[in-house]
C-alpha cells in the first residue's frame, strides 16, 4: 500500500498538534515578561504573583512544544526525503538558522529564568525572560520563512532540475513570509489573551460564588478577603491579580483580532495573486465572478463544481477581498483548471521512484470542504473570540464578573476559540496548497518551473508499514500527553496563585533549612 | 578538495561532538536516576544538577540535524529516511525524557514520580542508544541505491556496528555522567559517582574505542590512528586524575578523550558522509551531498557569528550555576494546595 496518504496524515497531525503549544508559548511569553517587568519596576505584590502564576502555566505548556518540535525537525528527512533532496538548498537554511539563532537562545535563557530567581540580580533575571521570549518570536520568523517558500518560492534558479538559492535576501524577505509571520504572531497573541481572560474569569467567579467578593447597589465590586488557612491565596491582592489579568487579556484579544484581520486581508490579496486556485476554492468560487459566498451548499467535495450552489452571496465582496475594488472579476476554479493543466502537466512524472504514483493523473482542485470551511472557521472563531472579549470588557467594567455559572463556563470554553481559529488557518493554508507541496506561482511573482507535487515528495525507500507504525505510535503518545498536560494545567489553575507560590499557604516550617544554598526553584 | 563542504563537514562533526559532550551527561544522569540514586532526595539532587541546562544541550542535536539538512541535504534525506525506525525510537525517547524532567515534580505523589522516573531513565537510555546507532551507521553504511534510498526493508540498516555504536554512546554517557556528578555535587553522591566511574570506566569506554577501531580498520588514515592513541591515553589520565580526587582535571581529560574519538572517526570516514554497502558508487560524499556554495557561504557567515555567541552564553549559564549541589540545597517538594 501507498505510504503517501499515511505520511500526509502524520505530518498534518504532528504539526497541528505542535501548533497548539506554539501559539500559547508565543502569546503568553510576552505577557509573562510584561508582568515581570511591572513587578521589577513597581515592586507591587500582585505583579509578582501574576508573573509566577502565568509563568508556571507557560512552562508546563512550553515543554510540550519542545518535545513535539523535535519531531518536526526530523520528519522532513524521515518521511519526505525526496522533498528534502529537492528543496534542500534553500529550505534547510532557515531551519538550521532557527536552531542556531533561536532555539539555543530560547532554551538557554528560559533555563536561566526558571532557576535564576534570587540567584541573578532582578534586572538580569528579567532580561533573561525577555531574551527567551524574543527567541520564540525569532523562531517563528525562521520557520515561517521556510513555510512561505513552499507557498511562494522565490530567490532561486533551477539547476539540474533542482532549485538553487541565488538570492537569500529574496528568501528572507519573501512578502508571503513577512505577512504570514505578522499574522501568526497576532494570532498567537489572541490565544494568550483568551487564555488569561478565561482563567481569570473563573477565579473572579469563584471569589464571588464563595462570597469573598460582593457587589454594592450600583453593581460595583466590594473586594473581600477570605480568612482561615486559604487566607493569603484569597486576599485582596489575589483579587487584583485576577482582575488585572482579565482586563489585560481581554484587551489583548480584541486588539489582536484587529491585527489578524488587517494582516489576513493582505495575505488574502497576496494569495489571490500567488495561488489563485487556493483562494478560488476557499470561496467555492467555481465560476469567475465578483461575489463572495457567505453560505454554499451542495457537494463541495464532489470536485464537480457545478454541484455547488451559493445560497447567500455578497456581490462585489470577492473582488474587494482579492483586489480592493468591487468589480474586477476573480477567476473561478473551472477556469483555472485548464491554466494549471497547461502549465504543470496533467500527470505525475513517469519515474520509477514514484512507485505506483508514477504517471497518475493530477487533480488540481484541493479538497473544497476543507478550504471553504477552514477559511470560515478561522475567521469565525477569531471573530467570536474577539466579540466575547469585547463583551467581557463591558460586563466587567464595574470591577468583577457576574455570579452566573454559565457565563463562567462560556469564558473558560472561549479559550478554545482562538486555538481552533489557528488550526483552521493552517489546515486551510496547507491543504489549499495541494496537490503541490511546493506551490508554483503564476508569473510574474513565481520563478518558472519551481514546483513539486506532494505525491513526488514522499520518501521512496520507506515502506507503508514504517509510516503506519510511526503514525499510530506518535498519535497515541500525543494523545496521552495531551491528557497529562490538560490535567496538570487544570490542577494548577484550580489551585490559584498558590500553585506557583506555595509560600502563600504553607507557613514556613520553623525548623526548615535556612541555608543560603537552598535553591529558589528545584525540580 | 571542496573547500566549503569540507568546512561544513568539520562543523557538523563539531556539532555532534558538542552534543555528545553536553547532552552526554544529561542522558547519563537520566539513567542514573534508576541506576545510582537510592532514594527520592538523591533523585532530586541528580535531576537538579542538569535542571537549568538540559534543554539548551538538547538543541545541539536539533542544530546538528538542521545543519545537516542545510549543508548536506542528500545526507540528511538518506540518513533520516533510511533509519526511519531508529529515528522514531530516538524521537519517542526524547519526548518522554523531556516531559518527564519537567512534569515529575509537578505533582507531589510517589506513584506519579515513579512513573516519570521510568520515562526519564528509559528515555535517556533509548535516546543515547538510538543516536549511537545512527552515528555508527553514518560511518559504516547502509544499503543505498543510486537515488540514495535504502533498499531491503525497514530493518536492512541493521548491523552489529549499529549495536556497537549504540552501546558506545550509552557507555560514554554513563561514564561522563559519573564525572559530571562528582564535579557538580557534594556529599555522599559525589563519592559514589566517583567510585562508579573508577570501577567501570574501562568497561564503559570500551565500545566507543571499539567503534573507532572498527572505522580505523575499514578506512584508516594515520591521523585517525594517532587520535585513537590520544584518546586512549586521555582515558587513562582521566581515570588516574579521578582516583587522585582531581575531579575537574578528570572531566577535562574526558573531554579530550571524546575529541580524540570523534576526531578519529570523522577524519577517517572523510570524504564519505554515508557509505552505501551495496555499491561504493552510491555512497554519499562531502562533494556529492552538499548544498551549493552560495548556501554554504550564507550558512558560514551565520555560523561565524552564531556559534561563538551560543558558546558564550551557554558558558555563562554554567558559570551562573557553578555551585555544587548537596541534598541540603534541595527545597521541600512542591505540593499543590487544595483547589479553590
Ligand atoms: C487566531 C487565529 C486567526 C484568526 C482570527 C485569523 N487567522 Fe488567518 N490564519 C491564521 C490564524 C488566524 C494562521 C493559523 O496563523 C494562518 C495559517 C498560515 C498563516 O500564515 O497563518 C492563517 C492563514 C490565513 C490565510 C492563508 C494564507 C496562506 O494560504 O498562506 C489567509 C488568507 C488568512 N489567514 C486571512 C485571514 C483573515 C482575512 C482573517 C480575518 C479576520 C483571519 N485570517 C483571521
Ligand atoms: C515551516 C512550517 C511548515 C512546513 C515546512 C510544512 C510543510 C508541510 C509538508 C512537507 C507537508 C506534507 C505534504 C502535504 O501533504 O501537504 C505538510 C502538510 C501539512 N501541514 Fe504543513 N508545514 C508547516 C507548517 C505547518 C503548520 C504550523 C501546520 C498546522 C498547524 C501545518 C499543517 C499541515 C497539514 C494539516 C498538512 C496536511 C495537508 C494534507 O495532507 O493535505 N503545517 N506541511
Ligand atoms: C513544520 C515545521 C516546524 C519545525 C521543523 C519546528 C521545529 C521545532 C523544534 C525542533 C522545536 C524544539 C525547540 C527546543 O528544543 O527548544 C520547536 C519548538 C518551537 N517551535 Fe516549532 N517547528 C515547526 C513549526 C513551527 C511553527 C510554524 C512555529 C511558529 C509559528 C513554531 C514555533 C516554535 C516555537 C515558538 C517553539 C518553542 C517551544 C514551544 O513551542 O513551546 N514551530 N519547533
Amino acid at each position: 500500500m501507498d505510504p503517501l496518504e499515511i505520511a500526509r496524515w502524520q505530518f498534518g497531525i504532528t504539526t497541528v498538534y505542535h501548533f497548539w503549544m506554539v501559539p500559547l508559548t508565543i502569546g503568553l511569553g510576552p505577557i509573562v515578561a510584561l508582568f515581570n517587568t511591572l513587578w521589577v519596576r513597581t515592586a507591587k505584590e500582585q505583579y509578582l504573583r501574576m508573573t509566577k502564576f502565568w509563568g508556571k502555566l507557560y512552562l508546563i505548556n512550553f515543554i510540550l512544544g519542545v518535545a513535539t518540535g523535535i519531531v518536526q525537525e526530523f520528519q522532513f528527512g524521515m518521511a519526505w526525503s525526496e522533498y528534502s533532496r529537492f528543496v534542500g538548498d534553500v529550505f534547510g537554511a532557515p531551519l538550521a538558522m532557527e536552531a542556531l539563532l533561536a532555539f539555543f537562545i530560547e532554551s538557554t535563557f528560559l533555563g536561566l529564568w526558571i532557576f535564576g530567581w534570587k540567584r541573578l540580580p532582578a534586572r538580569i533575571h528579567l532580561a533573561c525572560l525577555w531574551i527567551a521570549v524574543i527567541g520564540s518570536v525569532v523562531s517563528a520568523y525562521f520557520i515561517i520563512v521556510a513555510n512561505s517558500w513552499m507557498q511562494h518560492p522565490v530567490g532561486v534558479t533551477m539547476v539540474d532540475g533542482r532549485p538553487q538559492m541565488t538570492d537569500a535576501w529574496a528568501v528572507f524577505t519573501n512578502n508571503t513570509a513577512l505577512v504570514a509571520f505578522s499574522h501568526t504572531i497576532v494570532g498567537s497573541l489572541a490565544v494568550g489573551g483568551a487564555f488569561l481572560l478565561g482563567i481569570a474569569w473563573f477565579h473572579l467567579w469563584r471569589r464571588r460564588q464563595t462570597g469573598i467578593d460582593t457587589v454594592d447597589d450600583n453593581g460595583r465590586v466590594v473586594v473581600g478577603e477570605a480568612g482561615g488557612d486559604t487566607g493569603a491565596n484569597r486576599d485582596a491582592c489575589d483579587y487584583r491579580v485576577w482582575f488585572r489579568s482579565l482586563r489585560i487579556g481581554a484587551w489583548i484579544a480584541v486588539i489582536a483580532f484587529a491585527g489578524v484581520a488587517a494582516t489576513g486581508d493582505i495575505q488574502g490579496k497576496l494569495m489571490f495573486e500567488q495561488q489563485p486556485m487556493k483562494m478560488a476554492s476557499a470561496e467555492a468560487a467555481c465560476h469567475s465572478g465578483t461575489s463572495f459566498s457567505v453560505l454554499s451548499v451542495g457537494d463541495l467535495g464532489s470536485k464537480d463544481c457545478d454541484d455547488v450552489t451559493n445560497i447567500v452571496e455578497i456581490h462585489g465582496l470577492l473582488s474587494f477581498l482579492a483586489h480592493g475594488d468591487f468589480s474586477t472579476e476573480v477567476k473561478g476554479v473551472n477556469d483555472l483548471i485548464p491554466e494549471y493543466e497547461s502549465a504543470y502537466g496533467t500527470t505525475i512524472p513517469d519515474d520509477p521512484k514514484y512507485g505506483q504514483r508514477a504517471g497518475t493523473t493530477v487533480d488540481f482542485v484541493p479538497v473544497m470542504e476543507v478550504t471553504y470551511w477552514g477559511f470560515r472557521l478561522m475567521i469565525g472563531f477569531g471573530a467570536l473570540a474577539a466579540f466575547a472579549a469585547a463583551v467581557a470588557l463591558l460586563i466587567t467594567r464595574k470591577g468583577t464578573v457576574p455570579k452566573s455559572k454559565w457565563l463562567m463556563r462560556l469564558a473558560v470554553l472561549g479559550i478554545a476559540a482562538p486555538f481552533i481559529a489557528n488550526s483552521a488557518g493552517w489546515i486551510f493554508t496547507e491543504m489549499g496548497r495541494q496537490p503541490f507541496v511546493v506551490a508554483p506561482n503564476p508569473d510574474p511573482s513565481g520563478v518558472d518551473g519551481v514546483f513539486m507535487f506532494t505525491a513526488a515528495a514522499v520518501s521512496p525507500g520507506v515502506s507503508f508499514a514504517e509510516v503506519l507504525v510511526s503514525l499510530i505510535v506518535l498519535t497515541l503518545v500525543y494523545g496521552l500527553l495531551m491528557v497529562v498536560e490538560l490535567k496538570l494545567l487544570t490542577r494548577y489553575v484550580r489551585s490559584g496563585v498558590a500553585s506557583a507560590m506555595p509560600e502563600l499557604v504553607h507557613q514556613p516550617d520553623p525548623d526548615a533549612k535556612k541555608d543560603d544554598d537552598v535553591l529558589a526553584f528545584a525540580y | 578538495m571542496e573547500f566549503l563542504p569540507t568546512v561544513w563537514f568539520i562543523l557538523i562533526a563539531v556539532l555532534w561532538t558538542g552534543y555528545l559532550f553536553l547532552e552526554g551527561f544529561d542522558l547519563g544522569v537520566g539513567m542514573f536516576m534508576k541506576l545510582v540514586a537510592r532514594n527520592e532526595q538523591e533523585r532530586r539532587l541528580l535531576l537538579n544538577t542538569i535542571g537549568p541546562v538540559w534543554d539548551g544541550n538538547e538543541v545541539w542535536l536539533i542544530t546538528a540535524a538542521g545543519a545537516t539538512f542545510a549543508a548536506f541535504p542528500l545526507w540528511y534525506a538518506s540518513l533520516f529516511s533510511g533509519l526511519y525506525l531508529p529515528m522514531l525510537l530516538v524521537l519517542l525517547a526524547l519526548i518522554f525524557r523531556a516531559v518527564s524532567i519537567e512534569y515529575r515534580g509537578k505533582i507531589n505523589s510517589s506513584s506519579w514520580r515513579a512513573r516519570w522516573d521510568w520515562g526519564l531513565s528509559l528515555g535517556s537510555l533509548f535516546a543515547a542508544f538510538g543516536v549511537g546507532m545512527a552515528l555508527a551507521i553514518t560511518t559504516t553504511g547502509l544499503p543505498l541505491n543510486a537515488n540514495g534510498d535504502r533498499v531491503g526493508g525497514p530493518f536492512s540498516w541493521f548491523s552489529w556496528y549499529a549495536v556497537l555504536g549504540g552501546l558506545a554512546v550509552v557507555g560514554f554517557c554513563l561514564a561522563h555522567a559519573a564525572f559530571f556528578i562528582s564535579l557538580k555535587t557534594d556529599g555522599e553522591m559525589r563519592h559514589r559517582a566517583r567510585g562508579f566511574a573508577l570501577r567501570l570506566l574501562p568497561l564503559l569506554l570500551l565500545p566507543l574505542i571499539g567503534w573507532a577501531v572498527a572505522v580505523q580498520l575499514q578506512s584508516g588514515k594515520p591521523a585517525g590512528l594517532a587520535l585513537i592513541v590520544v584518546a586512549v591515553a586521555a582515558a587513562a589520565i582521566c581515570w588516574a586524575r579521578s582516583r587522585a580526587g582531581r575531579e575537574g582535571q578528570a572531566f577535562a581529560a574526558q573531554a579530550i578523550f571524546l575529541l580524540g574519538v570523534t576526531g578519529s572517526i570523522f577524519s577517517n570516514v572523510y570524504p564519505v558522509v554515508l557509505p552505501s554497502t551495496l555499491d561504493p558508487a552510491n555512497s554519499l560524499t562531502v562533494g556529492s551531498a552538499a548544498a551549493s556554495d552560495y548556501t554554504l557561504g550564507l550558512m558560514s557567515i551565520v555560523a561565524c557569528f552564531g556559534v561563538p555567541l551560543v558558546l558564550a552564553y551557554q558558558s555563562w549559564t554554567y558559570w551562573v550555576f557553578r555551585k555544587r549541589l548537596k541534598i541540603e540545597s534541595i527545597p521541600e517538594p512542591h505540593s499543590l494546595p487544595a483547589a479553590v
